[in-house]
């Protein structure tokens, strides 16, 4: 249990040691995103009955800044590690493959909750958001966080260089986060859209995660849940597979 | 008690490209043994295999008695390793960088031993320095720090005095003999012969990815080094007569070297000088070392194990 909590640890303590670039910049920047959007479309949207614009907005930017962080903290430590070399001190050790898995992922689920609490702190200054069910906001939230930072892992591990690390971040994480009805509830699209938005299970879990908040949702907060859970084993197995393989780390 | 690192008929492969060709080593507790070979002969990738960095594509390897993959954790407890590349973790202290690495092999309160070998590798008044900040010759120092924090009872160093100043490199060396009385076992790589001649009681010599020479210092030099280098200062503003430029080797000091096989050539070489009249001011014959088995087997093709 020491080797994996030292090396939970030393995840942390990597993105506390900067956290203003780690936590407080993301904030900032979802807050823009917030001022951004509310602006331009508070006059036209109104998605659930007595709910204003900005108020819908907020649990889904929350939980986009949860998913971002998470997968930039697993995937960023992990190419810099095999990049600077000195990931060959954790490759040394008796560190077992599942220790080193959830030692990442669970540090990138303190960032992702780090940040989301600290946009949601901040946005309660101008607004009031409801919490209608918090322990689904937890739920979705850990998982959420846990998924996008195994995500992360896999990403860190494949890539070689950094440019490979962003062309997975702008090619598939964020497309798969801004297509998941962070901006807007999905019953607004056209059929085809509505369709796609449902292969996506980031939408799940912005839907579970906006179920906390108001109790409405476009879907049961179970039938997200299932889905976030089987996602979230798959891409774990597969990453827990990479690393026991030793796939790009040793030779 | 089991070998502290055995190597059997290991080969492994980058592509279609042989970095190890059945190589078998043993190598028993206690020993000071020295890994030696030119760039690329690889010796970095057979630690790589014994510390579980790169897997053998056949054959196995075993540490204190532990099968490297299939018992990795104890494999790795026994085994402390200083890879050849300086890398270091740029978030953390010195001391922060020790204690996490003991967190690792699963100790969770190590100040004691921390603070001794921060002591004994003279890194005491670093120890609260980002390792961002140091010379390259103290983030070595770490990483040998790094590879004892768990007292491995087996020690690897990659080429530990590579861009190294002298003084770092003798008191390096004091530190590992040290290690090796208290009794573990030190294998190292390193491109200074005459230190592996110094420090190590049995050498490897590896040559594209095959062991050429496996036997204790003393008899491969003994046995390996045929002749010995003459070396003559000759009166200014004159050279060797024809004859003897085929045996120089060298030239150094102002003194030229002559290879001869025994003591006998000694006296036609004086009579050579003698005859084509060139004096001698100064003459040293030196017997063979390391470095000419060395020389000897990398230019020699055929494999001499025993
Ligand atoms: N990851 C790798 N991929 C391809 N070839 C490699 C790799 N690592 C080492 N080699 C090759 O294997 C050979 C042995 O390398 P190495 O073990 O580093 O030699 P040494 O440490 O003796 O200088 C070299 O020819 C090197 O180019
Ligand atoms: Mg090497």
């Amino acid at each position: 249990m020491t080797g994996f909590l030292t090396l939970l640890y030393k995840e942390l303590l990597r993105f506390w040691k900067v956290g203003f670039q780690t936590i407080l910049a993301p904030v900032v920047s979802t807050l823009l995103y917030l001022l951004i959007f509310f602006h331009v479309l508070k006059a036209h949207v109104e998605v659930y009955q007595g709910v204003s614009y900005a108020v819908f907005l907020i649990p889904g930017l929350v939980m986009m800044a949860v998913m971002q962080n998470a997968f930039a903290n697993a995937s960023s430590s992990m190419i810099q590690s095999k990049i600077s070399g000195n990931i060959v001190f954790v490759l040394l050790s008796p560190l077992t493959y599942r220790e080193i898995f959830f030692a990442y992922i669970l540090a990138s689920v303190a960032r992702g909750l780090l940040v989301g609490a600290g946009v949601y702190l901040v946005t309660e200054l101008f607004f009031e958001t409801p919490i209608y069910w918090p322990v689904w906001i937890w739920i979705f939230a850990i998982l959420g966080s846990g998924l996008l930072g195994a995500l992360g892992v896999i990403a860190g591990i494949w890539a070689d260089k950094f440019d490979q690390l962003a062309a997975f971040q702008n090619f598939i994480i964020i497309p798969l986060t801004f297509l998941s009805g962070v901006f807007y509830s999905i019953h607004s699209l056209p059929p085809v859209w509505q369709f796609l938005s449902h292969l996506n299970p980031f939408f799940y879990m912005i839907d579970g995660f906006r179920y906390g908040f108001f109790g409405a949702s476009d879907f049961s907060p179970y039938v997200s849940l299932c889905i976030v859970i089987a996602c979230f084993t798959a891409v774990s197995l597969l990453a827990i597979r990479m690393l026991r393989s030793g796939y790009k780390l040793r030779h | 008690m089991p070998a502290a690192i055995a190597v059997r008929n290991v080969c492994k492969y980058f592509g279609a490209f042989c970095a190890l060709d059945h190589v078998d080593l043993e190598i028993q507790a206690g020993e000071f043994f020295a890994l030696l070979g030119p760039n690329g002969a690889g010796k970095t990738t057979l630690i790589h295999t014994i510390a579980g960095l790169s897997v053998a594509d056949s054959g196995s390897v075993h540490v204190m008695g532990s099968h490297v993959v299939s018992q990795y954790r104890q494999a790795r407890r026994q085994l402390g390793v200083v890879p050849q590349e300086l890398v270091f973790d740029p978030f953390f202290t010195v001391r922060e960088t020790l204690r996490i690495q003991s967190g690792y092999y699963g100790i969770a309160d190590n100040t004691a031993w921390i603070n001794e070998i921060i002591t004994r590798l003279g890194l005491a008044d670093k120890a609260n320095t980002n390792m961002r900040t140091l010379s390259g010759g103290m983030k070595r120092r770490v990483m040998v720090a790094q590879a004892l924090v768990h007292k491995p009872p087996v020690i690897i160093l990659d080429e530990p005095t590579a861009g190294v100043d002298v003084e770092l490199r003798q008191s390096l060396w004091d530190f590992i003999r040290q290690l090796n009385i208290e009794g573990h076992t030190i294998v190292l790589t390193t491109h200074y012969l005459e230190e592996a001649e110094a420090l190590c009681n049995r050498v490897a010599m590896l040559k594209h990815g095959k062991v050429i020479a496996l036997n204790s210092m003393q008899n491969l030099i003994s046995t390996m080094a045929v002749g010995y280098t003459l070396c003559l200062k000759l009166q200014p503003d004159t050279s060797l007569p024809p004859a003897l430029q085929e045996k120089k080797t060298g030239c150094r000091n102002g003194c030229v070297e002559l290879k001869i096989d025994n003591y006998t050539q000694i006296e036609s070489i004086l009579a050579q000088l003698r005859q084509a009249g060139i004096q001698i001011q100064e003459m040293q014959l030196l017997q063979p070392d390391l470095e000419d088995v060395f020389v000897n087997l990398m230019n020699s093709s055929l494999p001499q194990t025993q």
